[in-house]
């Protein structure tokens, strides 16, 4: 079994990114489990055609500590399992210990274990890792892989360089390494070969340039991934690549982290001057 | 040896304390808010943090120390504290009828950023705080400072609470006692009434920490500040803040609030600190000071000039919290002593200047510590011993191990009683402060005597 961790900065496509991605894999007949880390509760949403199911922490609110594992983990596209851990209201509490309460409940209800014949599990964290909670999924062994989605925007870029550091603190101490930069095209200038850049200077490679396309728009307004919504266009078979060069990637780095100077510099090499 | 791994060898600490000279600050939180009428304290977090705070004040006072938990559970942490204060509030005021709920927070609660302001406007708005009844609040995380900012905390929280300024201007003064003991509090009482000055003492402690046993347990002890004696504070003449770590923070926001002026002295401990004291409350009120206060003084310096030979030159260590242990080591001066070694784990730089002032002239070599620990007091005493060490009972390691004389002064104690009861402040508590220090020296000059030089008069 496969553990991998997805980050990147807020409102960059994780989510999407990464149920697409999914898709991909369930149709190549992998069986998949993603576990949506964001409080909004909405990681899941296109696999399981809505926002379906009660989230852990919800079920640990209403039930206590006696949760079965159907109520939470519910079956999405083809061979997908979904869970979603939830979290607070916007402004009270704390989603990062939510996340660490989830993922302990999750282990104890035995949702990684070997009866489940799991070839994939899949953490979508949401946004930057804020704070110890939000690193949880790649602490102590949970995740061993972790994909950055970025774009060519300075800020996506900064997040991304922002989370390796994270990476290199707990790949120090645990097995966890960066497979990889997966770019979510926003159509900025000179866009693929500015991450290309990022990537080799972090050490590791741009594993795919998912290009924009409304049709991603379109599947979601339905509630599905491009393959499920339209497995004949174009998009549908970006996802598909990137599906195979997970299943298929041996690069598995410590990232090397850029100071600010440099990641300046690099946009003012690539972004810029062009 | 219980602490026989402590060398002189002082070597640079940054990220350990051993020995600490501080606790939490709810406990400060806690030991204010029980000095208001009819309060039950209630802690925001997890059921330990209420036990521990609960059973420290047990142990030092000797009284069943009440007080409320929302029992922070799993789920509470996540989504936050809200439910389970808004039910606590709910149970409280139905199952023990309390005038005020005194709510503070904990390490967790503060962590994860509970509003309880908020919260407390929504259980007025829900109706679950009953007509007269109050909600009050402090936030107290412990890792800031230490039980001493979680006091000055709940004791400035009751002005921003209560006080409030009419028209009507009152003959009467607002005293802010600082963390002293019920006794203290009493005995500052004492003296205000002796010269026929209406006060506001608050928090007050005396008659709910030092309540007499009759034989019925008193859910609620009759003493304590009230609620309207609390409002009144704004129309006050003015306030005489004792201590600037505990109370100086209430006066201040009291001016802000209600414009009453402030004057802020040191607790009146020791004999030129109590002048101070009754000084400016004869300069405030024009009172005059009766016979008997002035005769208590007489008293006092009819002591020290009797024993002189015995204070003189002794070296003394000491730990303890700020605002004790200003006007202490102030009056060891006083007394022709050495005191040499000053720490309190409570951080402040305001409190080395303080010391820095009083010990220039008088002992240049003083060493003095803020955020500082027992473990390096004791450290200190390894290098060069001392004649006497004063502090809290966790001093008496030290004491042991090193055979020095020692006294109990501060907070905790909880070894011996009497701290609740007979005051340290004012020329009475300097009169029970001196024969302590000399109970100290004398029996020890007794018990390591010649015989040939053991003496029968001294």
């Amino acid at each position: 079994m496969r553990k991998i961790a997805i980050y990147g900065k807020g409102g960059i496509g994780k989510s999407t990114t990464t149920q697409n991605v999914v898709a991909g894999l369930v149709e190549m007949e992998k069986t998949v489990m993603v576990v949506g880390c964001d409080p909004k509760g909405d990681s899941t949403r296109l696999l399981l055609g809505g926002l379906a199911q009660k989230s852990v922490l919800d079920t640990l609110r209403e039930e206590g500590e006696d949760i079965v594992l159907d109520d939470v983990l519910k079956p999405g596209f083809l061979s997908s399992w979904c869970v979603e851990s939830g979290g607070p209201e916007p402004g009270v509490g704390c989603a990062g210990r939510g996340i660490i309460t989830s993922i302990n409940l999750l282990e104890q209800l035995g949702a990684y274990e070997e009866d489940k014949e799991l070839d994939y599990v899949f953490y979508d964290v949401l946004g930057d890792v804020v704070c110890g909670g939000f690193a949880m999924p790649i602490r102590e062994g949970k995740s061993d892989e972790i994909y950055i989605v970025v774009s060519g925007e300075m800020m996506a870029m900064y997040a991304a360089n922002n989370i390796c550091k994270g990476i290199v603190k707990f790949a120090e101490a645990g097995g966890v390494r960066l497979g990889g930069l997966i770019c979510n095209s926003r159509n900025v200038d000179n866009e693929q070969a500015m991450i290309e850049a990022l990537a080799a200077k972090l050490g590791t490679q741009l594993i795919h340039f998912v290009p924009r396309d409304n049709v991603v728009q379109r599947a979601e307004i339905n509630r599905k991934t491009v393959i499920e919504y339209d497995p004949t266009v174009e998009q549908a078979d970006h996802y598909r690549q990137l599906a195979k060069k997970i299943e298929e990637n041996e690069m598995f780095v410590i990232p090397e982290v850029l100071s600010v100077e440099e990641l300046e510099e690099l946009l003012i090499t690539h972004g810029i001057l062009n | 040896m219980l602490l026989r791994h402590t060398t002189d060898k002082i070597q640079e600490r940054k990220a350990l304390v051993v020995n600490p000279a501080k606790t939490c600050q709810p406990i400060g939180a806690m030991y204010a808010a029980l000095g208001i009428h009819r309060c039950l304290p209630h802690s925001h977090g997890s059921q330990g943090c209420c036990s521990y705070h609960r059973s420290t004040l047990t142990r030092h006072y000797r009284e069943p120390i009440m007080a409320a938990t929302s029992s922070f559970t799993e789920g509470s942490s996540v989504f936050g504290g809200q439910a389970n204060l808004l039910e606590s509030i709910s149970n409280i005021f139905t199952v023990y009828d309390p005038d005020i709920i005194a709510v503070h927070t904990t390490c967790l609660s503060e962590t994860i950023g509970d509003d309880i302001a908020q919260i407390i406007a929504k259980a007025q708005a829900d109706g679950k705080i009953p007509e007269g009844k109050s909600v009050i609040h402090a936030n107290t995380p412990s890792y800031v400072g230490s039980h001493v900012t979680g006091f000055a905390n709940m004791v400035k929280n009751m002005v921003m609470y209560f006080s409030k300024s009419s028209d009507l201007k009152r003959e009467q003064i607002n005293i802010i006692p600082g963390w002293v003991e019920p006794a203290d509090m009493r005995e500052m009482k004492r003296l205000t009434t002796a010269m026929g000055i209406k006060t506001v003492l608050f928090p007050d402690t005396s008659d709910v920490l030092d309540a007499p046993q009759t034989g019925r347990h008193q859910f609620y002890p009759k003493g304590g500040v009230t609620i309207p004696q609390l409002q009144t504070s704004g129309d006050s003449k003015a306030t005489i803040s004792l201590g600037e770590f505990t109370s100086l923070p209430a006066a201040k926001a009291l001016d802000a609030k209600c414009k009453v002026p402030f004057h802020s002295l040191d607790i009146p401990i020791g004999l030129t600190a109590t002048d101070r004291f009754i000084q400016t409350l004869h300069d405030v009120t024009g009172a005059a000071v009766p016979d008997e206060i002035t005769d208590e003084r007489g008293k006092m310096v009819d002591i020290i000039t009797d024993m002189q030979q015995y204070f003189y030159g002794k070296r003394v260590a000491l730990a303890g919290d700020p605002d004790q242990l200003i006007p202490l080591t102030e009056f060891l001066v006083t007394l022709g002593m050495q005191p040499v070694y000053i720490v309190t784990g409570t951080p402040g730089k305001r409190f080395e200047e303080r010391m820095s002032e009083i010990l220039t002239d008088a002992v240049p070599d003083a060493k003095c510590k803020q955020a500082g620990d027992m473990f390096l007091l004791h450290q200190w005493i390894k290098q060069e011993s001392v004649d006497l060490l004063i502090g809290n009972t966790y001093g008496k390691y030290i004491a042991r191990d090193e055979d020095i004389p020692f006294i109990r002064f501060g907070f905790p104690i909880l070894d011996r009683v009497g701290h609740s009861y007979l005051p340290n402040v004012g020329y009475a508590g300097g009169i029970r402060l001196l024969e302590k220090l000399l109970n100290a020296i004398l029996d020890r000059q007794d018990s390591m005597s010649l015989e040939e030089s053991f003496e029968l008069v001294m």
